[in-house]
């Protein structure tokens, strides 16, 4: 703690946890690093994320791989986190800084809550995702890029709202439904055919699952439903009532159902 | 040139104790206690904005009498230092203990060292999984630091407080009770039973945030009409 004599503290007060830490313990932060000259070893990488808006809410999926060149790195990875109460990101590219800047960034909302009494607005906190990521275009220049994907629901308008971003920090909302990482092409296609407005929540979850499902028919780095070890994506739903995980039964079932009507169906390609 | 009297430091650190104490027993009361749900802080403040009770971290609570700005400050100071300790180790390494000493340093070295000693008193508790497991810390304007059992009250007329609280304080109040409680010992020094629900603020660390909420945050607002309805919930 700092020395918190009046006219110091004035003058370092700041709601930002990023910035104190700027101010402290620089060393911490998980980007801002100058790295030296050199070849940067096979680290892992986290894939595919969708995303989409149902009327009331929106919800996250992620599924469960992060490969390392050809190798499958792990199958229980999750890339999909509570940011707070009412939003949730999830992230693709590198693993390690990754989950980092996902803590940092949790740290940073409730940091700001706690100090100020009040939640950030949607919009505040999406920017301040922002500027996290710009925070790490150095590291993405040498290759280890983070690419996250954001969504909440905003108390002030009701309504739930998706963000999208480049490595230079550029936030970009997007309209009904997203996708990032090595599936998202694969995973955008099927959300073209499966989303419609008026989805319930329930088969919003569907859709999310099943669009991971092609991504991971097509690309090798993202995972299926694995129901050998009992793995499923993960998700989030983000409505009024806040963020909420769905649980492994449903999408144990959800998973099953997906498998059940691609069996019959009996298509090749 | 002038002249500089000699003042003895023991002369030097009761006057400055004496204008601590001073400033904090114009202040109104500060209640925290431990009861079967949770730990209860109830403070006696008409304002919905300037709270006297704040969040720390996951499962440690923060309640003060004295100065707003100085309080405030502090408040701050310990949210920044939990919340750097959680993200450089782990969540459950932040503990109130260790928040309870560095407060103590600070507020030692300022009572020594600065111009005017902090005209405030500090709780910090941390809410266990069992009611042993609860701490409860006191922190005074010169650094001394106590571990109470519990209950803690701090502020004006804390003596007479402590006394009411004593005597109805049990272990196993639940969090209603532990709350009138509070409001009645709160009004010891005025004319009515107990203090209205608008006139206290009140926070509760709830004792199983993760199966009641699904939060691992346990510290939780009590707004004007829960605390209310909570009073009123038994005549």
């Amino acid at each position: 703690m700092q020395d918190p004599s009046a006219g110091h503290l004035a003058t370092q007060a700041t709601s930002s946890f990023i910035e104190h830490l700027q101010r402290s313990r620089p060393e911490l932060l998980p980007f801002s690093q100058t790295l030296p000259a050199g070849q940067i070893p096979p680290v892992p990488h986290a894939t595919t994320i969708v995303a989409l808006s149902y009327p009331g809410g929106v919800l996250m999926a992620g599924d469960r791989r992060a490969t390392m060149g050809n190798v499958i790195a792990s199958r229980h990875i999750e890339k999909v986190f509570p940011a707070d109460e009412y939003s949730v990101l999830g992230i693709a590219g590198t693993a390690g800084l990754a989950i980092d800047i996902t803590r940092l960034f949790q740290v940073e909302l409730e940091h700001y809550e706690k100090i100020e009494g009040t939640l950030l607005s949607l919009d505040g906190k999406a920017n301040r995702l922002g500027a996290m990521i710009r925070g790490n275009l150095p590291m993405a220049m040498q290759g280890l890029a983070v690419i996250p994907l954001f969504a909440g629901f905003d108390q002030t308008a009701g309504v739930g709202r998706l963000f999208s971003y480049d490595v230079t920090g550029g936030r970009y909302e997007e309209l009904e439904h997203h996708s990032v990482g090595s599936g998202s092409v694969f995973a955008r296609g099927a959300l073209k055919k499966l989303w419609r407005p008026n989805l319930t929540e329930d088969e919003a979850v569907a859709v999310a699952v099943e669009a991971l499902y092609d991504a991971a028919d097509d690309d090798s780095a993202t995972g299926g439903p694995d129901p050998v070890r009992q793995l499923w994506p993960v998700v989030y739903t983000v409505n009024r009532a806040g963020a909420r995980r769905v649980s492994e039964r449903e999408l144990a079932a959800i998973a099953g159902s997906i498998v059940e009507s691609r069996t019959v169906a009996g298509r090749e390609a | 040139m002038t002249q500089q009297f000699y003042v003895s430091p023991e002369q030097l650190m009761k006057d400055r104790a004496d204008f601590a104490r001073k400033g904090i027993a114009r202040g109104r009361s500060v209640v925290v206690i431990s009861c079967a749900d949770g730990i209860a802080l109830v403070a006696e403040n008409p304002s919905p904005s300037l709270h006297k009770i704040g969040e720390i971290y996951d499962k440690i609570a923060f309640a003060a009498v004295g100065k707003y700005n100085e309080f405030e400050s502090l408040r701050q100071a310990g949210v920044r230092y939990a919340d750097v300790r959680g993200y450089s180790y782990d969540r459950e390494d932040v503990t109130a203990r260790g928040l309870a000493s560095v407060y103590a340093q600070s507020l030692g070295a300022v009572f020594t060292a600065e111009q005017k000693p902090f005209e405030v008193e500090l709780a910090v508790a941390e809410v266990g999984h069992t009611q042993a497991d609860d701490h409860l810390y006191r922190l005074t304007f010169d650094g001394s630091i106590a571990d109470e059992n519990g209950f803690v009250v701090m502020g004006g007329l804390a003596e007479q407080v402590a006394e009411t609280v004593a005597r109805g304080w049990k272990a196993d109040l639940d969090l209603a009770g532990a709350l009138r409680l509070a409001v009645k010992a709160l009004a010891t020094d005025k004319e009515v039973d107990a203090l209205p629900g608008t006139a206290v603020e009140a926070a509760v660390l709830d004792r199983s945030p993760e199966s009641g909420r699904g939060s691992r945050r346990a510290f939780r607002r009590l707004r004007a009409e829960e605390i209310t309805q909570l009073l009123a919930g038994e005549a």
